[in-house]
Order: structure tokens, then C-alpha cells, then sequence
């Protein structure tokens, strides 16, 4: 049976960009509702429904504005569209479909937490996005939803669009932050959150687009029935990624507690696979958050129980904010999977997310820096069939010693590449050692003679050739 | 990874600068924000879009408007991958690379992109037409493999479409309501021909261009062949 389309609703129809459609929905009647509540009771109405961010970390939005000092005079606004996490892109459809709902949610959260200043920051990928959002923000102007007075409640909202210049790192709050200020997107140490001192030192909130987008639905129906949507701490509606080889890739929307399964089998959503091919991994929330073994292994034995040490199908997983940490994954992330086949080689996957977070470390703490850079280099050695028998062991030993979990780093940026590189050697250690075993015997030598010779002839290398257990990828030369 | 090394006391060319039309529009964005540094990146937007990239002069420029160290515009500059210190083509293609577009064909998009244009990553063919980089996610990994040419999304991109595609001129044009707020002032536009011909189609790695270490030129290709 098809869910309910809330976020989704205008999807598909006639010009669902313009304010005029957004309306004859009953649109910005929420906000009118808002602005007639006192903060406070906002507020508070807001936590009762638990909002957990839809951004990734899954902090609940009523709580993070409770963060805010009661004595301030400017707060900000952020609104976090730099959706770079692969392969998220519910944000943008979103954006694309129905632009207002999200303007409309600003609104609402900037009255919560008593904004005058809002700003969009949008990555510099979304382009045709820019354009649509910058047209509704100034339909809002016209209209009197932004600006001073605000449908005669007195209160004023200033919304504009900052356009980012390709940074992953960006989407990190403090990170977007700093970029908006003009900065490299470096995220800073916290404390102070930006809750105390954000963008341009004063109190800040950062929310994600979806998280501001459903909070009008959630006044408009009330809280009775988004508590009933979703299973017990995850509550309400969810926009869920499916992209890779599946017969219908998209954003569906369903309430959040769906399993893995469901997302890509289900009539609703992927339509099952390309060529009735079966899944050898899922990663069901975005990349940071790992990944799962799909159905190419075989089933658990014992239902409900999860048994991480041996290869069993675990598509089972049910996505919502706290199932997902059974599977050993990080979290619900962007509830964004991407599939993987059983006709594509481990191998190549593992080089792709690694390369991913050796680019976008931002560069500022060293474990992240060149932890990822490391493992990016070990990945493709692997890849080119001249791995070493140790290289899987030593990353997971450097996937381990990363990241703001060991206390190592300033945001989690590390722990995001961590996770699905660590759980991919993991789970997938078979199909890994297997290509290991098939390689030529002296590939891996050759190669670092191949690729750099002055490595080879280092004294303290050739010391190393020389014992058996220490140099295993070392041979002598003749 | 090669910096272009520019002594400051000799520097000769520093390349074009900004239009008092440009600074204008930069000054259009300051009672947006409460400090005049953080109109840096619409600044640099803006400045990109008049000259085709920003030049050392333009960094110097912007620094002034915006009333900072020159080499604070640089270090923003040098960290964002959409900035280009050296010329770029008319046309700027970026390929996606992410997950869902390499196990769909995004790895084979860019080799055969790369071998019908005859240029490399951030390079740019000598009629100055296109440039070609690869981007991480693109969000649009529904219509995976996708490429964005300058501002349009194409998607499902199959590699026997790419030569109507890139014959097609029109393959960067919105077809959409467009807000000038991020545009060059006037539709100010630079001659990329000539900025092509001046500079040659291969310049020196840049500041932001990537590690040859990290890209697809590694020799992963060739050691499966082999």
C-alpha cells in the first residue's frame, strides 16, 4: 500500500514551484498559526514532536534551539542545503518541487528561536536549485512572508541565499558556518556550539532543509499524528534515497521504520533490482554510515538477531534512528542507500568511498588528513591486484585510530569515512582476501618498483626484505 | 603537488582585474551580512563569472573591496573546488564520480569525455570551447551517471549520446526562469578563445587542481589491463 506523500505531495504537479500552487495547498497557513503562538510554546510544541534532524545526526531540532541563551539580542539562522553526502538527494527534489515548503518551515523555526536573519547556504553544485529558491524567496518577499511585519505579527525575517563552491566539509554545521563567513570551511573546536557563539560569534541555529520542512505539516496536523508515524524514538515521515543498479532509483517517502529490504525490493520504492540481479552490499544512510551485506549471502538463521562476525544477508535492517547501530552502522545518516551488485568488484567500491574522503578532508587534523589520503592509496594498490597480505588488517587499524569517536579529531568527518571503510573490509574480508590470494605472487613488489623505485632502494626497506615476517610485499632484488 | 610560485616584488602579469561593474554588484551584497569578509564567496562568484576565473589581480581586487589580506582571498580561493586560477574553457564540464554514478558508468563517461576532447582534468581544449573536471556527488545520483555542463544537469548521460551532446550548443542553457544575483553585472563575459590561445589549453597545476596521485590518472586502469 502506497504511504502517504506529506513532504512529497507536490511532487509531480503543474508548477509546484510557485507560491500560487503552495497555497491552494493551504500553504503558509501554518506559519500564520505559528506567528500566533507565543515562542515559548512553540518551542515547546516542536520538542513534544521529537523532530530528530534529518541531516544526519539525528539531534532533536526542539532541543537544539532550547540550546539558544535566554538573554540574546541577534540570533542566526542557518539553513544547511549543502546536501553533498553520496548519494543524498532529497533535499534537492525537494527544492526542486516545492521550494516554499521549506521557506515556510524558515519561517516557523525562525520565529522559534527569534531570527531576523536567515541564510540559505546551498552547495554550489545546485544550480537550477539556486535558481528556483532564489524565485521563491522573492515571491516570499512579495507576498509578506519575509521581511518586516510578518503577516502583522510584528516580527521581521531577513532570507537569503549564500552559494557555496564545492566543499563537502561544508554540510559539517560549523563547517558551513565558517564558510559563510568567508572563510575556508574549516568546522571549528567545539565547545563553544554554535548554539553560544555560531556565525559571526552570536547564537546560531543550523537545520537542515527536511527538518525544516516538516515542522509546518507538524503544526498544520498536530502532534497525535506525527508521533503516530514511525516506530518508538524515530517518529514521522522520511524522504528515503534509493540510487544504483535498481530498476526505479528515486526518493520515496514513507514513514521513518521501513527496512532495507522494503527500500530496494519494495513495489513502492526501488522495484527490486536490475536484471534480477542480487544486492552484495547496501549502504543505507548516505556513505559516512557504512554498509550493509545484501541478499547475495545467506539468510540468519536466527530472526531478529544480528550476527555481525559471520556473512549473513542483514538487508533486514530496519531504517530508523536507532535499528541501524545493530547492523554496526553509524547512524541513520541521510536515509540515502546506494546499491551495489554482485557483478561489481569490492575492490572497486572501496577505492571510489575511500577516494571520496581523501578529497573532501578538509585538512585540518591530521589523522583525517592523512589517514584518508593512506587509505586511499592502500585501496588502490588493492584494486590494481598488488595489495599486500597485511593491508587489510592496516585499515581497519587505521580506520580505527580516527575521527571525533577516539577523540582525535574537530569534526566527524573522519568517523564518516571510518565507517564505511572499516565495515566494507569487514564484511566483505572474504571476496578481499580471495582477491589477495589471486594475485600474482611478486604483483605487489613490482608495483612499488614500478611506481616508486626510490621507496624500494630506501636502506631501511631493504633492512626489512630481509625478515621474513616484516616486509611480506618485499622481495630481493635478483 | 605544483604551486605556481609568485614572487610578489617581481610578478610581472597578474592577469585581468575587476570591472568597477563588478565591484559594484559585490557592493549590492553587503547589508546582507554583518561583516564585509563574508561576501567572499558571492564576490568570488561574480568575479569568476566576468573573467572566467579568478586571477591574481581579481584576488587583489576582491581583497580591497572587501577590505582584507589579499592572501586571505587567496587561501578561500584555493580551498573551493569551483574557484579556477587559471583560465578555463567557455563551457565547464563536470563529471560526477561518486558511488551510484561509478557503478553506473561514470568512470567510462570521463575516459571517453577525456579521449574525445584530447585534454586531461582542468584542462581546457585549444579552441577554449570546454573545460572537464570531475565533482564528487552531484545529488543527482536518481538520473545516475549524470555531468553538469556550466550550469545544466544532464542526466542518464550514455556514452552514445556524448557526441550530439557536446555538438548540441545549446547543451548549457537553462530552460528556466534565471536570478542574475550570482551573475557577472551586464552579462559581462570574458573572451575564452583568446584566454585559451594567451595561456595554452594546459596550464600548470593550479592551486586547486588535485594531486595527479588522487585521480583517475592513477595507474589503476593499467595494471588491470595488464
Amino acid at each position: 500500500m502506497p504511504y502517504e506523500q506529506i513532504l512529497m505531495r507536490n511532487v509531480g504537479v503543474k508548477n509546484s514551484q510557485s507560491l500560487k500552487v503552495y497555497q491552494q495547498a493551504g500553504g503558509y497557513a501554518s506559519a500564520e498559526k505559528a506567528l500566533k503562538m507565543s515562542v515559548e510554546d512553540l518551542v515547546e510544541f516542536v520538542k513534544g514532536g521529537n523532530v530528530r534532524g534529518r541531516g544526519g545526526a539525528g539531534f532533536p531540532a526542539g532541543i537544539k534551539w532550547g540550546f539558544l541563551p535566554k538573554e540574546r539580542e541577534t540570533t542566526y539562522l542557518c539553513v544547511n542545503a549543502d546536501e553533498s553526502e553520496p548519494p543524498t538527494f532529497c533535499n534537492r527534489v525537494l527544492m526542486e518541487h516545492d521550494p516554499h515548503m521549506m521557506l515556510e518551515g524558515i519561517l516557523i523555526a525562525g520565529y522559534a528561536t527569534r531570527t531576523n536573519v536567515a541564510y540559505i547556504y546551498m552547495r554550489g553544485e545546485f544550480t537550477e536549485q539556486f535558481h528556483i529558491v532564489q524565485k521563491a524567496v522573492e515571491q516570499a518577499y512579495e507576498a509578506g512572508y519575509f521581511g518586516t511585519n510578518i503577516l502583522g505579527s510584528g516580527y521581521d525575517l531577513e532570507c537569503y541565499v549564500h552559494r557555496g563552491a564545492g566543499a563537502y566539509v561544508c554540510g559539517e554545521e560549523t563547517g558551513l558556518i565558517e564558510s559563510l563567513e568567508g572563510k575556508r570551511g574549516w568546522p571549528r573546536i567545539k565547545p563553544p556550539f554554535p548554539a553560544i557563539a555560531g556565525a559571526f560569534g552570536k547564537p546560531t541555529v543550523v537545520n537542515n532543509v527536511e527538518t525544516l520542512a516538516v515542522l509546518p505539516h507538524i503544526i498544520e496536523r498536530g502532534l497525535d499524528w506525527w508521533n503516530g508515524l514511525g516506530t518508538a524514538n524515530s517518529k514521522g515521515t522520511k524522504m528515503y534515497c534509493i540510487s544504483g543498479p535498481v530498476n526505479r532509483p528515486g526518493c520515496y517517502e514513507a514513514p521513518l521504520g521501513i527496512s532495507t529490504r522494503e527500500l530496494i525490493y519494495g513495489e513502492d520504492f526501488g522495484q527490486g533490482m536490475r536484471d534480477g540481479m542480487k544486492v552484495k552490499a547496501c549502504s543505507p544512510g548516505g556513505l559516512s554510515m557504512g554498509f550493509l551485506r545484501g541478499d547475495l549471502f545467506p539468510e540468519n538463521p536466527s530472526k531478529g538477531e544480528v550476527d555481525l562476525t559471520s556473512d549473513y544477508d542483514e538487508l533486514d535492517c530496519i531504517l530508523d534512528f536507532d535499528d541501524v547501530r545493530r547492523y554496526d552502522l553509524l547512524g541513520l545518516g541521510t536515509a540515502a542507500a546506494v546499491v551495489v551488485a554482485e557483478d561489481t568488484d569490492i575492490r572497486r567500491v572501496l577505492t571510489n568511498v575511500c577516494r571520496f574522503y581523501a578529497l573532501e578532508s578538509c585538512g585540518q587534523c591530521t589523522q583525517c588528513r592523512e589517514g584518508t589520503a593512506w587509505m586511499y592509496k592502500i585501496a588502490q594498490r588493492i584494486e590494481a591486484g598488488a595489495g599486500r597480505s597485511f593491508d587489510l588488517d592496516l585499515i581497519e587499524e587505521v580506520t580505527k585510530n580516527m575521527g571525533m569517536m577516539p577523540g582525535m579529531s574537530i569534526c566527524g568527518l573522519p568517523d564518516g569515512a571510518a565507517w564505511p571503510i572499516r565495515t566494507l573490509v569487514q564484511k566483505f574480508r572474504a571476496e578481499f582476501e580471495q582477491h589477495l590470494a589471486a594475485q600474482a605472487p611478486n604483483a605487489a613488489a613490482e608495483r612499488i618498483i614500478a611506481t616508486n623505485p626510490a621507496a624500494y632502494d630506501l636502506p631501511v626497506l631493504q633492512g626489512r626484505a630481509l625478515q621474513p615476517s616484516g616486509g611480506t610485499y618485499l622481495v630481493p632484488k635478483d | 603537488m605544483a604551486w605556481n610560485v609568485v614572487d610578489r616584488n617581481t610578478a610581472g602579469d597578474l592577469g585581468p582585474g575587476i570591472s568597477d561593474a563588478v565591484r559594484q554588484k559585490i557592493r549590492g551584497f553587503f547589508d546582507r551580512y554583518p561583516t564585509r569578509r563574508a561576501v567572499m564567496l558571492p564576490a568570488l562568484h561574480i568575479t569568476q563569472e566576468a573573467l572566467g576565473y579568478v586571477s591574481l589581480q581579481a584576488m587583489r581586487d576582491v581583497a580591497e573591496e572587501l577590505e582584507v589580506p589579499p592572501s586571505d582571498v587567496l587561501d578561500v580561493v584555493s580551498f573551493y573546488t569551483h574557484f579556477w586560477t587559471h583560465p578555463r574553457g567557455e563551457k565547464t564540464i563536470m563529471v560526477c564520480r561518486s558511488l551510484s554514478c561509478e557503478l553506473l558508468g561514470g568512470r567510462e563517461l570521463v575516459e571517453a569525455l577525456k579521449e574525445k576532447l584530447g585534454i586531461g582534468e582542468h584542462e581546457t581544449t585549444p579552441d577554449g570551447r570546454f573545460s572537464l573536471m570531475t565533482e564528487e556527488c552531484l545529488a543527482a545520483c536518481d538520473h545516475a551517471p549524470c555531468m553538469m555542463i556550466n550550469e545544466k544537469m544532464h542526466k542518464c548521460v550514455r556514452l552514445d549520446q556524448l557526441d550530439q551532446l557536446l555538438d548540441d550548443p545549446d547543451n548549457d542553457r537553462l530552460d528556466m526562469p534565471r536570478s542574475d544575483l550570482y551573475d557577472a553585472p551586464g552579462g559581462e563575459k570574458p573572451d575564452y578563445a583568446a584566454l585559451a590561445r594567451q595561456h595554452g589549453h594546459h596550464d600548470e597545476p593550479a592551486a586547486n587542481a588535485e594531486d595527479d596521485d588522487l585521480g583517475y590518472t592513477s595507474d589503476v586502469g593499467e595494471m588491470k589491463d595488464s
